[in-house]
């Protein structure tokens, strides 16, 4: 082998995702790339974007002082185009001195309990969505980029085993759909590939927001499996192969979806 | 008299939401509830998104359903392809025939993980369903 053609395959080894080192050019496709092209465009647009709406309630929020503290996320974080840039790309995450991953809402509630001394934000509650679509939105455009941190693995695997597991009344699983069947209508909808990309999204069925579990959720009830209780780490776990599986890919937050 | 009451009855309460079929070959020659099936109301369940759920995955000839599904073969012509039994041994448990199948066992309790609540224990059809959307397939001539 020549040191170029060694190179390369260096080069093609580490430098690029699995599916590229694998050998075929990349086949994932985001949830977006499966929309008509009106919704593209929603999505594109910032005016016509309903997600662009929770983006602003959640700007105020950033500055606004809560807690027994009285501070705001900004006192802390200040500028979010920087602080947060690049944040909602690499979450769920194992914060600091802990030991255990938390997702984005598990994050910003660790911030409003231990730096602003309130009380934590219900999951999935208008304020939370608000400051999800506002952090998650500094990352818009850029990959999706896991940490490298080997204690996550285990929660990984984790999710990856639910992701293969047939459940429900209708015995079926994630990688049955999203894997085996990505692409094919499901009743007139293409499934998508379940990449996480746009979340937290607008949902024009849901005709709100909505975080990436209240998808989960919905596609467990789908199968007439027994949805995980709200703060159940199974969607941690879910979430953080997801990420993983959707590495490098870039994020629409808040993507707009039918 | 009485003990054949009483037997009834604890048949009843213990409730295996699935009762037991014959399978022989690779079909299930006697109706599940010793009656025939009404076609007309299978057509029904066929059609229906949330009771026979079908259409999620097939394509059949229904055509006021406009949003079909194509992750398995189409239903047109099953009549002529299969007979009764071999169909209702399909739609009880297609499982029985092939293991990776991914269409749901319809007629099936067991086996089952993490079924939600308001489904716990119950088949995805009844009895009388199943034969419903039998005699309805047997229709389906090419
Ligand atoms: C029976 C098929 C089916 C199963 C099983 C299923 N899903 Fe889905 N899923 C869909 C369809 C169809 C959509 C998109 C259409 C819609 O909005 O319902 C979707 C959407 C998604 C999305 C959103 C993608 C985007 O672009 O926003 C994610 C993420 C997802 N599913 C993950 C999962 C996970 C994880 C599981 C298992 C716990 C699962 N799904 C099980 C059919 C399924
Ligand atoms: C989640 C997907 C799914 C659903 C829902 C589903 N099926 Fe199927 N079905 C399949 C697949 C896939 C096959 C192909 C054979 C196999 O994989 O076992 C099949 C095979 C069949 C066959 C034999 C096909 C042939 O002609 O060779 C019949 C008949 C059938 N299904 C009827 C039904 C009926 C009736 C319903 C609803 C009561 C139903 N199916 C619901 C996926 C599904």
């Amino acid at each position: 082998m020549t040191a170029l053609r060694f190179s390369i395959a260096l080069l093609v080894v580490f430098g690029t995702s699995l599916a590229l080192a694998q050998g075929g050019e990349d086949k994932r496709r985001s949830g977006y790339q499966d929309m008509g092209a009106a919704l593209q465009q929603m999505q594109d647009d910032d005016t016509a974007n309903p997600g662009m709406l929770f983006v602003q309630q959640g700007a105020k929020l950033w500055e606004q002082r809560v807690g027994a503290a009285d501070k705001s996320c900004a006192d802390c974080h200040a500028a979010a185009n920087v602080s947060m840039k690049g944040v909602a790309a690499r979450y769920p995450a194992i914060p600091p001195g802990a030991d255990k991953p938390v997702d984005l809402e598990g994050r910003i509630n660790l911030c409003r309990v231990d730096n602003q001394k309130a009380v934590p934000l219900p999951l999935e509650s208008q304020d939370m969505l608000a400051l999800l679509a506002f952090v998650s939105r500094q990352s818009r455009g850029l990959p999706i980029a896991p940490p490298d941190d080997s204690r996550l693995a285990a929660w990984r695997e984790q999710g990856a085993e639910i992701y293969g597991r047939r459940q429900g009344q209708l015995n079926l699983s994630c990688a049955i759909c999203h894997d085996d069947n990505a692409g094919k209508k499901l009743a007139g909808v293409t499934i998508p590939q379940a990449h996480p990309t746009g979340y937290p999204i607008y949902r024009l069925e849901w005709q709100g927001p909505g975080t990436l579990r209240r998808r989960l959720r919905n596609c467990l009830i789908g199968i007439r499996a027994e949805p995980y209780p709200a703060g159940a780490p199974e969607y941690v776990a879910l979430e953080l192969y997801l990420m993983d599986r959707a590495k490098g890919m870039v994020m629409e937050s808040p993507g707009v979806r039918p | 008299m009485w003990s054949r009451h009483l037997l009834a009855l604890a048949l009843a309460l213990a409730a295996p939401a699935a009762l037991a079929q014959e399978i022989v070959g690779d079909a299930i020659p006697k109706s599940l509830t010793g009656q025939p099936g009404d076609a007309a109301r299978g057509r029904a369940i066929v059609a229906n998104r949330s009771v026979g759920l079908c259409l999620l995955c097939h394509s059949g000839p229904i055509a006021e359903e406009r949003f079909q599904g194509d992750l398995a073969p189409s239903l047109a012509g099953a009549g002529t392809r299969w007979s009764a039994g071999q169909l209702r041994l399909r739609i009880v448990d297609g499982s029985r025939l092939n293991a990776d199948t991914i269409m749901p066992p319809y007629y099936r309790t067991t086996g089952l993980q993490r079924v939600a609540r308001n489904f716990e224990g119950k088949t995805i059809l009844t009895a009388a369903q199943v034969e419903d959307v039998v005699a309805y397939l047997v229709t389906l001539k090419d």
